[in-house]
């Protein structure tokens, strides 16, 4: 099918400016996903799957301006963990910044260097899911990123990993525009968890493909900040093997437009993923998350949930399938999605679905929209509990079962002494 | 300690007028009780003192120690020391009792410039407290009253009552959905907080109550004003033959 010509010059317009490295293993790969963007097309306003999202500052020739915050504005996520931290400045790796890439049971590599190599294991992991994702809903943006990605990590897992990989995203460049594609490919057995923060750049492209072995174990926790005027559109692929495990946790907190799509294939069976996302917007703060499940394999476990504390006018958008197919017996699938309004400004867009090919299966969905309850308002500050706090207190409790879905305490202290940092810079 | 003069309270949202003129005046160290037929306003009167929304006062004042309550928000009421055990405590889901309760012990501290319980000294108290009251470690861990008990709710709203250490407690039918064991477990909680300098408003229906409970005044309430303030043997009057004697005087 032909694209209409005014698709096909957005997309020229697009592409015109970006650098395409071919040759070898990756340029191969990123041939081929430049075909898969020439047949798509950028995404549109009219577009089903952005329905709620307009993609236009996201695929536009140039990115929009992004002011830089202060540094001292917010205090850094994750400082206290051990960690191997890992710089990229408006989306260049910067190894001055960062620590040693040695880390046991971990090899870790700049897509850069990868590239030039002959052979690499990467070569059947690299826009392998992103392709994979495509169907059946069209993804051009990740697209578009394993065309053009100028940086980003291939990292293999072959034991368990002794401390967090830290990623760490600066933005330096109130112009910045950077496209970052990551691979991680966990070996049978094989544990790691990775932590993400930071703005980034003025807009942020990036895809992560995780490809989890038999009885290999994820964890992918985020905190996405920061700079109120950042946009930013994300995609995680993962795939799953039998009694793989993959949870991923999201924060949210500011940035205009925030879209993160999580895209989900559990092929073995007895396999479990949970992706989970909590944001806080206030004002001009647009936030979609958009997730695919696909249960392939028996006995699998999935979970998303989903929650959005939202006021004056921001918006928050979910859009959350489940897809079970034929033969994927004894599934359990279980999603919520969430918003509390803390005003009449603010609105949250919620479609979930289910598609279900299987007959023994359990699946469960649910969307609410809420106000704060006023009861338990008044409770609180009848015990002497002051306004905002008991806000902040009802607040951190809705958002609560997500929270739960990060495993290790330490870390989920850290993102909950985030958002109250947050709520205390936000209480008007 | 409590002094609650002409108050005149309607409904915010409609024109319905529930306290009709509330006279009552509580020394300190004293205990009174509040009696009435359903419907009377003894809910509404201790939730107007507390600074619940959805009420207007349209005469009168309520003053604690001298102050005017109706003027302060509900958290700036706690900190001056008044307490409503709720007739109806609220479940929180999310909200661990015990961050709850230590947010709580310390918001009111440093309202009043005290100096806050460290989380050791608090773990301690409220263990120690807890006990007397026969709730559980569990129990605390879990959300503010989300899966308790009828009869564990009103245990929780003592539990409060006992860390906040208020001067002036106001208890809105507590002893409802209470077993007789639980009942007197928590009659002897309020016993051992009766001191000089603490008064009690205790709202019930019930004369049994008060055998554990003993009050120095007991009020009638009917239709929104207090229309017979006697001793102890009002409430076995009540008991005995209800209220048609007593509303019939009161006109
Ligand atoms: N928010 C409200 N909306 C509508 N009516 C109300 C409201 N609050 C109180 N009322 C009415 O005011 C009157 C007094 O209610 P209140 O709860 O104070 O009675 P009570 O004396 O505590 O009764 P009970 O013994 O049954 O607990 C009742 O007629 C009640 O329906
Ligand atoms: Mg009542």
């Amino acid at each position: 099918m032909a694209l209409a010509v005014a698709k096909q010059d957005a997309l020229a317009a697009r592409i015109a400016g970006l650098s395409f490295v071919a040759g070898g293993w990756l340029g191969a790969a990123r041939g081929a996903a430049l075909e898969r963007l020439g047949a798509m097309g950028l995404p549109g306003k009219r577009d089903e799957y952005w329905r709620y999202t307009d993609p236009a500052s996201l695929k536009a020739t140039v990115a929009p301006k992004a002011s830089l915050f202060a540094a001292d504005d917010e205090p850094p996520v994750f400082d206290g963990i051990d960690r191997v931290k890992l710089v990229f400045v408006d989306g260049v790796f910067d190894a001055a910044q960062s620590d040693d890439l040695a880390l046991a049971g971990v090899e870790i590599e700049r897509l850069a260097d990868a590239g030039a190599r002959d052979i690499h294991w990467a070569a059947g992991l690299y826009a392998v899911l992103e392709a994979r994702g495509q169907v059946p809903v069209q993804r051009p943006l990740a697209a578009l990123n394993s065309a053009f990605a100028t940086d980003g990590l291939l990292i293999r897992v072959t034991g368990k990993a002794a401390k967090p990989v830290s990623l760490i995203y600066v933005h330096n460049s109130e112009t910045s525009d950077a496209i970052l594609h990551h691979c991680v490919k966990l070996e049978e057995g094989a544990e790691l968890t990775i932590l993400e923060n930071g703005p980034a750049a003025a807009r942020f492209n990036k895809v992560m493909e995780v490809d989890v072995a038999k009885g290999a174990r994820f964890h992918h926790i985020r905190s996405q900040g920061r700079d109120h005027e950042r946009r930013a559109v994300t995609h995680v692929f993962a795939r799953l093997a039998e009694a793989a495990v993959f949870k991923s946790f999201t924060l949210t907190a500011n940035g205009v437009l925030t879209r993160n799509e999580a895209v989900i294939e559990l092929l073995g069976d007895d396999a479990v993923a949970h992706v989970a996302g909590a944001a806080v917007g206030d004002g001009q703060f647009h936030h979609d998350d958009t997730v695919f499940v696909t249960h392939a394999g028996l006995r699998c476990e999935s979970r998303q949930v989903f929650k959005k504390v939202l006021k004056n006018g921001a918006v928050g958008v979910f859009q959350g399938k489940i897809l079970v197919k034929q033969g994927a017996q004894k599934t359990d699938g279980y999603q919520i999605s969430q918003s509390l309004l803390l005003d009449e400004d603010s609105q949250f867009l919620a479609k979930p679905e289910l598609e279900i090919y299987a007959d023994d299966v359990k699946c469960s969905h649910g969307s609410t929209s809420g106000a704060i309850d006023e009861t338990a308002l008044f409770y609180l500050r009848s015990r002497g509990v002051p306004m905002r706090a008991a806000q902040g207190l009802l607040v951190l409790a809705f958002l609560a079962e997500a929270i739960a879905e990060i495993e290790d305490e330490e870390i989920a202290e850290d993102i909950r002494a985030r958002l109250e940092g947050w709520l205390a810079r936000h209480d008007h | 300690m409590l002094e609650i003069k002409n108050l005149h309270v309607k409904l915010q949202e409609e024109d319905k007028q529930i306290l009709k003129g509330v006279n009552l005046s509580i020394g300190p160290g004293e205990v009174h009780a509040i009696m009435g037929p359903n419907g009377s306003g003894k809910s509404t009167l201790s939730y107007v003192l507390s600074g619940r929304d959805g009420y207007e006062v349209t005469e009168g004042s309520a003053k604690l120690e001298g102050a005017e309550l109706l003027d302060m928000e509900p958290e700036e009421r706690a900190a001056a020391g008044l307490f409503l055990a709720f007739q109806y405590p609220v479940e929180i889901p999310g909200v661990g009792n015990m961050t709850f309760l230590r947010t709580a012990v310390n918001a009111q501290r440093k309202a009043r410039g005290e100096e806050e319980m460290s989380a050791g000294e608090f773990l301690k108290v409220v263990r120690e407290k807890a006990k007397t009251l026969k709730i559980d470690a569990e129990m605390l861990k879990r959300p503010v009253n989300v899966g308790f008990s009828g009869g564990e709710k009103k245990r929780n709203e003592i539990l409060q009552m006992a860390m906040l250490e208020p001067r002036m407690c106001i208890l809105d039918e507590t002893d409802s959905g209470l077993d007789v064991d639980a009942m007197k477990l928590v009659s002897e909680g309020v016993n051992a907080l009766r001191s000089e300098g603490r008064s009690f408003l205790v709202i019930t229906h019930y004369q049994r109550l008060l055998d554990h409970i003993k009050p120095d005044v007991v009020h009638i309430m009917a239709a929104g004003r207090i229309i017979k303030t006697g001793g102890p043997e009002l409430a076995l009057e009540v008991e005995h033959n209800g209220y048609a004697d007593l509303l019939a005087e009161g006109v």
